[in-house]
C-alpha cells in the first residue's frame, strides 16, 4: 500500500472535518440538517476568489507567491474578508428564511426542506455569477516536498492542514472555556431551559451561524487552492460532510473533526485499494453504517 | 375590586411585609388554555424583602401564575410590575434581567453540563458571551470568568454541592437538583425568587436545610415568593400567604388566619354536596 493516502487522506480529511464543525454546530444548536451548510463553502470560495483577484489588479505585487506557497498576499487579505462575508450571507439567510420558520415553530422538515431551497437559490447564484467552468486562485506550480517514509506533500496542503488544526483547537477552546461556549452548550442541551436561566438564545444562534460560516469559509478556500472552484464544489461535499458530523456525535467539534479525517483516509484507501469509482460511495457506507451501529457516533451522547 | 381586598388585608398584616415597597405586581391577570382559564383576574403584589407564600388546592393555577410572573407564559389578560414597570410583553430572560428568578416543580438542570457549568449559566450578560471579546479583550474576559467562577463556587457551598462541582448534573438526586437550581439563580443576583415547591420529593434532612438557606437568603433582604403544598413550612417561613382556588384569589392572611377560613377549608376539601 502505497503511504501517500495517508497524506492525501488527511489532508482531504481536515477540509471535511472543517465544513462538518459547522454542521455539527448547526444540528445540535438549531436542531435541524441544514443541507445548505455546503454552499457556504462554495460562496465562501468565490468571495474569495472575486476579492484576491480584485487585489491583484489593484497592485499585482500582492499576486507574487509568498515563499514556498503558490499564492500571494492577495489570497490571505480576501479569505478575512471572505470569511466576513460568509458570516453575513448566514445571517442573512437566517434573517430571511430560517429565523421566520423558527418563528413560526415549523417542523424540522420544513427546516431541511428550506435549506435545500435556499442550497439551490445560492449555487444557482454562483453559477449564474461565476459560470459553471472551473475557477483557480492560482496558476503557479507547486513541487512536492518529500516528506520522508514515501510521502509526499506541497506547502500548501501543508499549511491547510496546521490551519484546519489550529482552528478545530480554536474552536473547541471556544466551546469549553468561555461563556458564550457554555451557554451554546446549554441551548443545544435545552433550548426552553436556556432562555429561562437567561441564556440569550438569539445571541447563540448568531454565533452559531458565524462559526459555521466562517469554518466552512475556510473549507471552501482549501478545496479551491488544493483542487479547483467550481459552483458545485460544496454540493460534491455535502455527503462526506454529514458523514463526517454524524460519525463524530452531533455536536462534538473534536467528533466532527477526528470523523472528517476519518472518512478522508477512509476515501483516499479505497481509491488505492478498489478503485477510484468508488471513492463517493465511502461517505455514504460510513454514514449508513454509523446510523445502523452507533447512531450517536464517536462523542455523542445517545438519546436518552 | 381585588386590588382594594388586598390593599385592606395589607393593613391588617406583619408590619414588615406592610412597609416594604411593591417589588412585583401582577394586577387581574389571565390566560386560557382553550376552554380553560388557568389563571382568571388574579391580582397580588409580593413586596420588598417579604416572604410570600402562595397555597392553593391542586389545579387552581399556582404554578401557571408563576409562570406567567416569570415570563414562561404571556398573560392573556392582565399586566406584570416589576419595580413599578410594565414588564407583560417581556420574555422570561428579561425577567431575570429585572431581577425575578424562578425555580421549577421538577427542577431541570443541564445534565450533561457539570453542577459548577450548571451554575454559571445563571450568570447574565458576561463579556466572553460576546465572541469577539473573547479574543479582544481576553484579560477582561479572563478576568470575569474567574469572578464568575470564583461567585459559582461560593454558591455551590452555600446549597452544600460544593463535593459534587465537577459531576454532570444527571448524577444529582432530585433534592440535590433543587438546591443547584436555586444557586443557578443566585448567579443572577435576583432581587425576587419564586420558588415552585421547594419541599416536594425531598428527604427531610436535606428539606432543612432548603428552609435554612431560604431563610438567610430572606435575611440577606430577597424577596422569597413559595408556592408550596406543606403548611408546616410555609407557617415556618411566610408572615403572608395569598390563597388561590379555581384560577382566583381567595384570600391571603397569615398562615394561622387562612388556615382557619371556611373558604380556604372549603376550597381543598370541596363544596359539601
Amino acid at each position: 500500500m502505497n503511504p501517500q493516502i495517508l497524506v492525501d487522506g488527511l489532508i482531504a480529511g481536515a477540509m471535511y472535518g472543517l465544513g462538518a464543525i459547522g454542521v455539527t454546530l448547526t444540528y445540535s444548536i438549531l436542531r435541524f440538517a441544514n443541507f445548505a451548510h455546503s454552499e457556504l463553502l462554495t460562496f465562501g470560495a468565490y468571495a474569495a476568489l472575486a476579492l484576491s483577484s480584485a487585489l491583484g489588479v489593484l497592485s499585482a505585487g500582492l499576486l507574487a507567491p509568498l515563499g514556498p506557497f503558490s499564492f500571494g498576499w492577495s489570497l490571505p487579505l480576501a479569505a478575512i474578508t471572505a470569511m466576513a462575508l460568509t458570516g453575513l450571507l448566514a445571517l442573512a439567510v437566517d434573517a430571511v428564511l430560517f429565523g421566520r420558520l423558527r418563528a413560526r415553530r415549523s417542523s424540522i422538515i420544513v427546516m431541511v426542506m428550506a435549506s435545500f431551497g435556499a442550497a439551490l437559490t445560492l449555487r444557482s447564484l454562483l453559477e449564474f455569477v461565476f459560470t459553471s467552468k472551473p475557477a483557480y486562485f492560482t496558476r503557479e506550480l507547486q513541487i512536492a516536498l518529500p516528506l520522508g517514509g514515501g510521502m509526499r506533500a506541497t506547502p500548501d496542503q501543508l499549511l491547510a492542514l496546521v490551519l484546519a488544526i489550529a482552528l478545530v483547537v480554536a474552536v473547541h477552546l471556544l466551546l469549553t472555556r468561555t461563556a458564550i461556549g457554555r451557554s451554546m452548550r446549554a441551548v443545544s442541551e435545552n433550548q426552553a431551559l436556556a432562555g429561562v436561566v437567561g441564556v440569550d438564545v438569539r445571541r447563540v444562534i448568531r454565533v452559531v451561524w458565524l462559526l459555521g460560516a466562517v469554518l466552512a469559509c475556510v473549507a471552501g478556500i482549501m478545496a479551491g487552492l488544493l483542487v479547483q472552484l467550481r459552483p458545485y464544489m460544496g454540493f460534491d461535499l455535502l455527503l462526506p460532510l454529514f458523514a463526517a458530523a454524524i460519525l463524530g456525535g452531533i455536536g462534538s467539534v473534536p467528533g466532527a473533526m477526528l470523523a472528517g479525517l476519518i472518512v478522508g483516509l477512509a476515501e483516499a484507501g479505497t481509491v488505492q485499494l478498489v478503485g477510484a469509482e468508488w471513492r463517493t460511495a465511502v461517505a455514504f457506507i460510513i454514514l449508513v453504517l454509523v446510523l445502523l451501529l452507533r447512531p450517536h457516533g464517536l462523542f455523542g451522547r445517545p438519546q436518552a | 375590586m381585588p386590588d382594594v381586598d388586598q390593599n385592606q388585608a395589607q393593613a391588617s398584616l406583619t408590619p414588615a411585609a406592610a412597609e416594604g415597597a411593591v417589588l412585583v405586581e401582577a394586577k387581574d391577570l389571565a390566560i386560557q388554555f382553550g376552554g380553560l382559564r388557568a389563571v382568571d383576574g388574579m391580582s397580588l403584589s409580593l413586596h420588598r424583602g417579604e416572604m410570600l407564600g402562595l397555597i392553593g388546592p391542586n389545579g387552581a393555577g399556582k404554578t401557571t401564575l408563576f409562570n406567567l410572573i416569570a415570563g414562561n407564559l404571556r398573560p392573556t389578560e392582565g399586566r406584570i410590575l416589576i419595580g413599578g414597570r410594565d414588564v407583560s410583553a417581556e420574555g422570561a430572560d428579561q425577567r431575570i434581567a429585572c431581577g425575578v428568578g424562578r425555580t421549577f416543580q421538577i427542577p431541570r438542570p443541564f445534565s450533561e453540563m457539570t453542577v459548577l457549568e450548571n451554575v454559571l449559566t445563571g450568570r447574565q450578560d458576561q463579556a466572553g458571551e460576546r465572541i469577539w471579546m473573547n479574543f479582544l479583550q481576553g484579560a477582561r474576559v479572563a478576568r470575569e470568568e474567574r469572578q464568575a467562577v470564583g461567585k459559582a463556587r461560593a454558591l455551590l457551598d452555600f446549597v452544600t454541592l460544593s463535593h459534587l462541582e465537577n459531576e454532570p448534573a444527571r448524577v444529582l438526586s432530585g433534592g440535590q437538583r433543587k438546591l443547584l437550581e436555586l444557586a443557578r439563580i443566585l448567579m443572577a443576583e435576583p432581587t425576587a425568587i419564586l420558588l415552585d415547591e421547594p419541599a416536594a420529593g425531598v428527604n427531610p434532612t436535606l428539606l432543612e436545610v432548603i428552609i435554612e438557606r431560604i431563610r438567610r437568603l430572606n435575611a440577606d433582604g430577597k424577596s422569597i415568593f413559595l408556592i408550596e403544598h406543606n403548611m408546616e413550612m410555609v407557617a415556618r417561613l411566610c408572615s403572608r400567604v395569598v390563597v388561590m382556588a379555581a384560577g382566583r384569589h381567595l384570600t391571603e392572611g397569615t398562615p394561622r388566619d387562612v388556615a382557619r377560613d371556611p373558604a380556604v377549608i372549603e376550597a381543598y376539601l370541596g363544596t359539601a354536596a
